[in-house]
């Protein structure tokens, strides 16, 4: 059978049952080979799309993500998105068209060495010379994407050899025999930890994205319920821990919660699981956790001691691991310090000034959460509109908030949406976005209406880049340079936002919806949120609703870069 | 301080670019890489020389453990080993001063192995400060081109090394 049949078998046998792709010259053979399949490819509007929500399927269900691209500018194309899923440990396949091998390296038509330019940011690469080894790369890049730490495998198939024929041999097996990622943790280091749970008074669970990765919100859960200690979560970590749970503190960090940052401070054992004790969490390192002995569990030996240094490193799967602490934990005697924690997230709580005649952004993502009863699964753009979505609607399951936490991609969050929806039709989706990142990709409004994937983008539309006016407010002597969306000639040089002359908005988001078959809404008084948002849900059809939101609101609480997480600007 | 890393990887096409792209990503610095068959024919060993403190060597060994192609990283900065470089020099050399040139080639138990009407070349081996030492000597002599293979390295007796595995060890407490 011809080599891209090969690759369509080789899918079918990981279970793959939808990608994501665009197809061109390089890639043709492989689509003709697909159109014949029942294997759902849904058409985005741009190759970033298609990576995008491939990455949100993943996220949403656990799976590998399977993307497809042609050669060339599709290729590179994708590149934004290999490097999110990269940062942020989402397993995908990416499949790359690629010019006849005999011409690899001539500035072919539609050439880019895409295995060159990705190799930082993919965790394997193949190029494909011999039909032969299409069945065992395929098993290969399937195996390494999802095990271990996971992470983005591209295949670059050339087009000769996507048409040659070859005998389809399958090994039962992968063997690989520079990959053997841990799973279980070393047993005397679990020990040492337990022992030093034990004595613990003021014990502290920060908790990342690798507890969802490796499923582990369960024995997460189970060992904080049990032996009573609090739980903070990045960003990544949100819904490893039940938001409404008493014990979780909220996110820790650059936008954490008084409780949770003045935890990390106080504490003295930080149990670190499935984090990478990432600057946005950290602040200054040197003031982060300093009364604390550290214990780091994490599948990745690297990210061990990469940026603060562990008393107690536990290289295995955080599942794993937690299970067998679990086994060990008994309940301990720290009621003071979780009582002083619960008593400074009751005086210090996420909060906003409420009275007000415009709609608050955060009003918007609280009523979100009350009509989708915290069941949506959530996407996020990046900026102001990320951290509202993080701090005002609080998750109680994992995989339900999907953002791009470590390259902070806008553009992410409604492909990303698209991915999810199409891995759960039944559930709600709710990408909450800003007027700038929903502009970057706002073509797969084509993609929603024609496959009929009802999402909803709710635009908190303040006409800025809001997280950069923020900063630009706070540390920039107010000059808003070049993060008004409505910037025109005719803008004085130094604008500080007192414009009276501006359009309402730019561009019309209603009309926009409309244009391609979806639904338009647009809302600017904060009593007509909720009938909105409930309108929304009930449509059958992918709905924008275009929230014009108070312009010049801010995200606090706020740590400012570099300095120490206690030092908590409240607004 | 230098460490000696030493590397086996798959004999794929890309992995030296991997390992190189990844050290100069993040920044470490290299002394030196040199790279070869190794007595597995599908796998090449690597000899790397890392400028860095303890804790920035931790993260070259860990980070260059994760890359699928590399079988096994060792740390040889620590245990008995043989390091060898080789090293072709060319020298300016007048006639009338070759003596005092082969006199040095001589204490460095160096070669010469080529010879012009105004230069000599010297082909020596030896450890990275051996052949910093004779540099040194031939400087006055005037020194037109330096060739170095870099360092390569292989422990002492009958061990590899010592700690081979990869990916599942766990970093030693700090």
């Amino acid at each position: 059978m011809p080599g891209a049949k090969m690759m369509v078998e080789a899918l079918k046998n990981e279970g793959v049952d939808v990608m994501f792709g665009y197809p061109g010259g390089t890639i043709m053979p492989f689509f003709d080979s697909l159109h014949r399949e029942d294997i759902r490819m849904i058409l985005t509007r741009h190759e970033q799309a298609a990576v995008h929500a491939a990455d949100g399927y993943a996220r949403a269900t656990g799976r590998v993500g399977v993307c497809v691209a042609t050669s060339g500018p599709g290729a590179t194309n994708l590149v934004t998105g290999i490097a999110t899923a990269n940062m942020d440990s989402v397993p995908l396949v990416l499949i790359t068209g690629q010019v006849p091998v005999d011409m690899i390296g001539n500035d072919a038509f539609q050439e880019a060495d895409i295995i060159g330019i990705t190799r930082p940011i993919t965790k394997h690469s193949y190029l494909i010379r011999d039909v032969a080894d299409i069945p065992r790369i395929v098993k290969e890049a399937f195996h390494i994407a999802r095990t271990g730490c996971p992470g983005p495998v591209l295949i670059d198939l050339p087009r000769d050899v996507s048409l040659i024929s070859g005998d389809f041999v399958c090994p039962a097996d992968v063997n690989i025999r520079g990959y053997a990622p841990a799973v279980k943790g070393d047993s005397q280091a679990i020990q040492k930890a337990m022992g030093l749970v034990r004595g613990a008074k003021r014990p502290l669970i920060y908790a990342g994205g690798g507890v969802i990765r490796s499923s582990a919100s369960q024995e997460l859960t189970a060992f904080a319920r049990k032996t009573g200690i609090p739980v903070t979560l990045t960003l990544m970590g949100l819904g490893a821990f039940p938001g409404t749970d008493p014990l979780f503190l909220g996110m820790l960090g650059m936008h954490g919660t008084a409780a949770a940052n003045q935890a990390v401070c106080q504490c003295d054992l930080l149990i670190a699981v499935g984090a990478r004790f990432d600057d946005r969490v950290t602040g200054k390192v040197s003031e982060f956790a300093p009364k604390a002995k550290i214990i780091h569990i994490d599948i990745e030996p690297a990210s061990i001691g990469k940026n603060v240094l562990a008393d107690l490193p536990v290289v295995g799967n955080a599942k794993d691991v937690l299970l067998e602490m679990l086994q060990l934990a008994e309940p301990l005697a720290v009621e003071s310090w979780v009582r002083r924690l619960m008593d400074l997230k009751q005086d210090k709580p996420l909060r906003y000034n409420r009275d007000c005649s415009v709609i608050k952004p955060q009003y918007v993502v609280e009523k979100i959460y009350e009509v989708t009863r915290g069941e949506a699964i959530i996407t996020t753009e990046v900026g102001q509109n990320q951290i509202w979505a993080a701090h005002y609607y609080p998750y109680d399951h994992p995989r339900r908030f999907l953002s791009s936490g470590g390259l902070g991609t806008m553009g992410y969050g409604f492909p990303a949406a698209i991915g999810a929806q199409i891995a759960f039709p039944d559930h709600i989706t709710f990408d909450i976005a800003g007027d700038g990142s929903i502009q970057m990709n706002i073509q797969e409004l084509a993609t929603a209406v024609l496959n009929e994937v009802p999402v909803n983008v709710a635009i908190l539309n303040n006409g800025y880049l809001g997280m950069v006016r923020q900063w630009q407010e706070l540390f920039f002597d107010k000059a808003y340079a070049f993060s008004c969306l409505m910037q025109r000639p005719s803008c004085p040089r130094q604008c500080n936002g007192s414009c009276p002359e501006r359009p309402p908005y730019v561009p019309d988001f209603v009309k926009l919806a409309e244009a391609y078959g979806a639904v338009g809404m647009r809302v600017d008084k904060p009593e007509d949120v909720e009938g909105a948002l409930r309108e929304a849900v009930n449509s059958p059809k992918p709905v924008i609703l275009d929230f014009l939101v108070a312009r010049e609101e801010n995200v606090f609480p706020m740590v400012p870069a570099g300095r120490g997480i206690n030092e908590i600007i409240f607004g | 301080m230098d460490y000696t890393l030493s590397v086996l990887v798959e004999n794929h096409s890309g992995v030296l670019a991997r390992i190189s792209g990844l050290l100069s990503g993040r920044g470490f610095n290299i002394q030196s890489i040199a790279a070869g068959e190794s007595e597995d024919p599908t796998a090449t060993r690597i000899t790397m020389v890392v400028e860095g403190d303890q804790r920035v060597i931790n993260q070259v060994k860990t980070q260059v453990s994760r890359i699928v192609d590399v079988i096994r990283v060792i740390d040889l900065t620590e245990v008995p080993s043989v390091d060898r470089e080789l090293g072709l020099i060319k020298v300016g050399s007048p006639p009338h001063r070759r003596t005092e040139i082969f006199q040095i080639v001589d204490v460095f138990r160096a070669k010469t192995v080529d010879i012009a009407p105004d230069s000599l070349t010297i082909e020596v081996t030896g450890t990275t400060e051996k052949l910093d030492a004779l540099l040194e000597m031939l400087k006055p002599f005037g020194i037109w081109e330096i060739v170095r293979t870099g360092q390569i390295s292989i422990a002492r007796g009958g061990s590899n090394g010592g700690k081979g595995a990869k990916n599942t060890s766990t970093p030693a407490a700090e």
